[in-house]
């Protein structure tokens, strides 16, 4: 998406005239470190849904389902607080070797 | 069509006109904390108040920074909101100055000039919204009460126009103009009312049904362009301000405008000043005219937005030009209104002989030979050819 210029702008003073619109800033492009769900070692229990600051831990039909690195900021309180080591913290980008 | 009212001449205190202005204008909110020498606006709108003579919901906060705190929070609710203060207190403010503007909250705010401390001095100068001139607030310098009382009804309409939406101060110089008594012509408040209208603003925040966010973060993605759309809204404050004060003298017979020729046309040696020195300075130019001298004054008006070709031009042709500071500007190479004039002159194209002088700090009298002293040297200047010094310190002892 172009950003406006000043001349474009629909409100004055930055007043945000369209309410929920955080859904369009996708605060996953922030992230460093990528969580790595393993479904095998899940029980469920939800500890990391209570703890994730940005509602990124997908649930469907009552079962802990993955990550939405839409908006997941890498923070890794799901890894550290999850019980049984389900959930574990890679680096987001990797640097190619040789070259 | 005859729309002139006729208003009543009575004898009131500069910070009494004031208040007796807010209360015809009667806004839906008043967060003020008095502060010497703005105490008796204050106190006579809290009289207004406990009278019952407003439907304001005033608030009497712990300080100047809660003040336009609360002012902001009742402008963003879609209010009219209203306060009043003097130095300190404008000092106090100075976060939330920039936050109204940048919201942009079309807050009317008298301030009644007082210096700054230290040393401690109550005293007139404009020290304080000389201070605040790059906070995005427009700012009106008014001559006399009847001025200051005028100015406090023509700024609800200015900063309300919806193409500015700026915050207003409107400066009226502390016990010169604030405690002095002077007759002044209130006019019916039926015909205030009328003329300063019903505000309707864009957003409430009370709005449930329309929710909107005011005062977002704002980064390095768009907040250049929110500050460059400011800029726009004080680019078209002059037509508003001067189409304002058209309506106003309609209303009245009391025009005004950007600034204020004074014997000007014909003038070789011009002072440039606002505030309640012109007063002084026109009675000087009146007795100098007699005795044949051709001798005039600018009055700014309307300092923020600066009308800088409409100054250039009136100046551009001058033999010499004095600018009269009252607040000084520590380390600059000269003081805030003779930079401004300077550099209005400079960019159209004109190149008179321009002094600066600075009178009247800490509330210092000026008194009209001391006026007459300023036009004598620029006469020197003239005829000598030299500027320099090109700060002088009129009635600082040496």
């Amino acid at each position: 998406m172009k950003a406006k210029g000043w001349k474009e702008l629909t409100t004055q003073g930055a007043l945000i005239a369209e309410p929920g619109n955080s859904d369009t800033y996708e605060t996953g492009s922030w992230r460093s470190r990528r969580p790595k769900f393993i479904p095998e070692k899940c029980s469920h229990c939800f500890i990391c849904w209570v703890f994730c600051p940005e509602g990124s831990i997908r649930v469907e039909d009552e079962k802990m389902v993955g990550i939405d690195l839409r908006y997941c900021k890498g923070c890794g309180i799901c890894a550290t607080e999850c019980p049984r080591d389900a959930i574990e913290m890679g680096e987001e980008f990797v640097a190619e070797k040789g070259a | 069509m005859e729309t002139r009212v006729k208003g009543k001449l009575l004898a009131f205190r500069g910070d009494e006109a004031v208040a007796e202005a807010m209360r015809q204008i009667n806004p839906d909110v008043v967060a003020a904390y008095p502060i010497t020498p703005q105490t008796e606006t204050v106190q006579a709108f809290s009289q207004f108040v406990a009278n019952g003579e407003v439907d304001t919901e005033f608030i009497a906060v712990e300080s100047e920074h809660a003040a336009m705190s609360a002012c902001i929070g009742a402008a963003a609710a879609g209010g009219r909101a209203q306060t009043a203060t003097s130095g300190p207190g404008l000092a106090l403010m100075w976060e939330m100055l920039w936050v109204a503007s940048g919201m942009r909250l079309p807050i009317v705010m008298p301030v009644v000039n007082r210096t700054l401390s230290a040393p401690i001095n109550i005293l007139c100068d404009h020290s304080d919204s000389m201070g605040a001139r790059d906070a995005g607030w427009l700012q009106l310098y008014a001559e006399s009460m009847q001025e200051a009382y005028d100015n406090t009804i023509q700024a609800v309409r200015i900063a309300e126009h919806p193409r500015v939406m700026l915050p207003i101060m409107s400066c009226l110089d502390g016990f010169i103009l604030g405690h002095s008594f002077e007759p002044i012509e209130i006019l019916p408040d039926e015909a205030v009312r009328e003329f300063v209208g019903t505000y309707k603003p864009g957003y409430s925040l009370l709005d449930v049904d329309h929710p909107v966010t005011y005062g977002p973060i704002d980064f390095h993605g768009h907040f250049f362009e929110h500050k460059r759309q400011q800029v726009d809204g004080m680019e078209s404050a002059p037509e508003v301000v001067l189409q304002v004060g058209r309506e106003f003298g309609e209303l009245t017979g009391r025009y005004y405008g950007l600034t204020e020729g004074y014997e000007l046309e014909d003038a070789d040696f011009v002072i440039v000043a606002l505030g309640s020195v012109t007063g002084t300075i026109k009675t000087v130019v009146d007795d100098l005219r007699q005795q044949g001298q051709r001798v005039g004054l600018l009055r700014i008006r309307c300092f923020r937005p600066f009308p800088a070709q409409e100054i250039a031009q009136a100046l551009g042709n001058k033999k010499a030009v004095a600018v009269l500071d009252r607040s000084l500007s520590f380390g600059a190479q000269a003081h805030q209104v003779y930079l401004e004039v300077v550099t209005a002159l400079y960019t159209h194209g004109y190149a008179p002989k321009v002094v600066n002088y600075v009178y009247g700090i800490g509330g210092r009298d000026t008194l009209p030979h001391e006026v007459e002293q300023v036009y004598r040297e620029l006469a020197e200047v003239d005829k000598t050819g030299v500027i320099q010094p090109v700060v002088r310190y009129l009635t600082v002892r040496e």
